[in-house]
């Protein structure tokens, strides 16, 4: 006779040790290490805590480390973590115009003040697989170091590529914040749309790389016209700073490395606006560039009501953008169709099989009647 | 086999987290959600739903929920599917016998909270129990309408007509409503609302609940309740009114015939057998059985 399955316990607690065992691989491969994924995967870092919205690189190395690679089970780990943790302060707002840089690129001077820094970048390589990093090992002399003296540009207030055009008026400025308004906090208040910038950029800062990328790549296809250029990406470390209540003045707490990008994008005026170019910004921890261009385009997109557009291409909705945006959220929900569903499945059987007698029915009358 | 007493956790609470995992802030600000859930019944209110270490859409909103509403001397009692052994129903209920330390229990008779995904169990309940059901989706209209904006001013104007139009397309396409599970109530005759995805044949038990009916949905961040003894009434038409799934044959374990039937295939030649989706219920009748027979 059947008895229903027992044992949901045991059966869980195996599969974790499964799941330990696999993550570990061939024990006698020697462990990774957190410096080792911290210092030799940085990018990887970066994603996690940029998604995982905690500016760690060790824990998210364990994190990484934890979830066998799977960068999106990273960032939940990360992100459960970070859900306990106490607010103690918050920052005053990152100045990233005294960002100390490593690269600031911008595609649309070919010189301005600053100068272009190219930086550590895999663009211009060719993607080629390198076997000598295949046979790697401790003695192997590190990389080598750039040549020639680098460009001097520490430690001297960085202008804006956009400031230089909003000099000229020809750029939309940006509503002055209120200092006094509190910013938004997706983390303490549920999203109500429709949703203010403040909000959109903070979704758009956790949201899935790979989901801003295709929706970026989609206004850039035609789907809601944004009429792109870099205007500028840099990326560098900036001095964070909270006011202590008890000192009343800013001291600096550390420094986090960023990448930020400034989209230039055309626009053709309005009823009230001037032809002028329109903004979109990009920011996220760590070596993200991929992430903080997509990021830019689609809150570019985002803003085409204020800018009274038409919104008519899925980027521009921010309802579908941000509603969908975070992987969290989107990789549970798609798998917890993995969880039974025998009684829904069970009602779905019932109405279908009696759907299908109703009309078996209908045809053998018909076929009845002369 | 005899019904199983409550099991005090022998694992203490986990160290570094508090009661019930989440911080007394936390849940001060679900409670206060949950307050106003109840002083409008049907009403979705939204909440700062936090990442949970469970993922979601696996029932962070009625963790969440009953995180907030749990208290030491609970005895706590979780199904998914109607059975206490489903694998997430375990994970569940190891999360509160860990972080909470509280008696968990598979009886619902003694249970005082019971957190459920997809069914209500067959035995009535009483006053002093509190229901917590998991919700994927809370708004019932989401799919005639996916924006949040356009849904929020339906509900304001009760301008429930979609889905009225939706019901009587089924019954001109098949002759009949086809919705079997997530049958959409009606609440004290105002807020339309998802019962979550238990099948219609539970919809009846939800009208006058003498126990508090809560719904937590934590990706949508979203709670709403029915309060004890509130009309809850399933949509339907004067001449096609609501009905529930009913089987042709008995449960093949203990012989009910007013519970909701789970389907297992024996064999690959099209056996198959039926038996109650609630473990609880089928267990128990089958004691009785069992000791009448003695």
């Amino acid at each position: 006779m059947y008895v229903a399955v027992k044992g949901g316990e045991k059966a869980i607690d195996n599969a974790h040790r499964l799941m330990g065992q696999t993550r570990r691989g061939d024990p006698a491969v020697a462990p990774l290490t957190l410096q080792q994924i911290e210092q030799q995967m940085p990018l990887a870092v970066a994603r996690v805590m940029t998604e995982g919205s905690l500016y760690d690189p060790e824990l998210a190395a364990l994190a990484i480390k934890q979830a066998a690679g799977d960068l999106i089970e990273a960032i939940f780990l990360l992100r459960a973590y970070r859900t306990t943790l106490p607010r103690l302060a918050e920052t005053q707002p990152l100045e990233t115009t005294r960002m100390t840089v490593s690269r600031r690129i911008s595609a649309t001077f070919k010189d301005l003040p600053g100068g272009q820094v190219l930086g550590p970048t895999f663009d211009y390589s060719h993607r080629l697989l390198d076997f000598a990093l295949a046979a790697e090992g401790p003695d192997t002399p590190p990389p080598a170091a750039p040549e020639g003296s680098p460009p001097e540009v520490a430690d001297q207030p960085m202008p804006r590529v956009l400031s230089l055009l909003a000099d000229e008026g020809l750029i939309q400025r940006e509503p002055p914040g209120d200092p006094e308004a509190r910013v938004g906090d997706i983390t303490r208040q549920p999203v109500d749309y429709p949703a203010e910038r403040d909000v959109r950029l903070q979704s758009l800062a956790r949201a899935d790389e790979g989901w801003l990328l295709g929706l970026a790549y989609s206004s850039q296809r035609g789907y809601g016209n944004s009429h792109p250029f870099a205007g500028e990406i840099r990326q560098g470390t900036v001095a964070v700073e909270i006011v202590p209540d008890e000192l009343g003045f800013a001291i600096e707490i550390g420094d986090i490395t960023l990448s930020e990008c400034e989209m230039i994008n055309q626009f053709n005026g309005s009823k009230t606006e001037p032809p002028q170019f329109t903004r979109g910004y990009g920011l996220a921890f760590g070596l993200a560039e991929r992430k903080v261009m997509a990021m830019a385009l689609v809150d570019r997109s985002l803003r085409a009501e204020e800018l009274g557009e038409d919104i008519a291409a899925p980027a521009q909705d921010q309802e579908f953008v941000l509603a969908h945006a975070d992987n969290v959220e989107a990789s549970g929900f798609v798998q917890h169709l993995k969880l039974p569903h025998y009684v829904d499945f069970q009602g779905e059987l019932a109405t279908i099989r009696a759907l299908r007698r109703e009309q078996a029915e209908a045809a053998a009358g018909k076929d009845e009647t002369p | 086999m005899t019904m199983p007493a409550p099991t005090r956790a022998s694992t203490p609470t986990s160290e570094g987290y508090n009661f019930a995992y989440l911080d007394e802030q936390t849940k001060r600000m679900i409670r206060r959600a949950i307050l106003k859930a109840v002083a409008i019944p049907g009403y979705q209110v939204p909440f700062a739903g936090r990442e949970m270490p469970l993922p979601y859409g696996w029932g962070t909103g009625g963790i969440q929920v009953t995180a907030a509403v749990i208290g030491p001397k609970d005895v706590l009692k979780v199904i998914d599917q109607g059975a206490d052994d489903t694998t997430n129903a375990v994970s569940i209920r190891r999360f509160f016998a860990r972080t909470a330390g509280v008696a968990t229990t598979e009886a619902t008779r003694e249970a005082t909270l019971i957190q459920t995904r997809h069914r209500i169990p067959e035995l009535p309940l009483n006053e002093r129990q509190i229901l917590v059901y998991q919700v994927p989706i809370p708004e019932p209209l989401r799919w005639m309408e996916p924006r949040e904006t356009e849904t929020r001013k339906m509900h304001a104007l009760e301008e429930y007509g979609v889905m009225h139009v939706k019901l009587y397309e089924d019954i001109a396409r098949f002759g009949r409503i086809a919705t079997s599970y997530n049958y959409p109530v009606r609440v004290d005759g105002r807020y339309l609302m998802s019962p979550s995805p238990t099948p219609k044949f539970d919809n009846p038990k939800m009208d006058r609940m003498a126990a508090l009916q809560l719904f937590g949905a934590g990706r949508e961040k979203r709670i709403y309740a029915v309060p004890p003894y509130t009309e809850v009434k399933s949509l339907d038409f004067d001449d096609h009114p609501f009905e529930v799934q009913s089987w042709d044959q008995p449960c093949a374990l203990c012989g009910a015939t007013d519970s909701y039937l789970d389907e297992v295939i024996t064999d690959d030649r099209g056996g198959r057998m039926f038996v109650c989706s609630d473990t609880d219920h089928c267990r128990r009748r089958r004691d009785a059985q069992e000791e009448a027979a003695q």
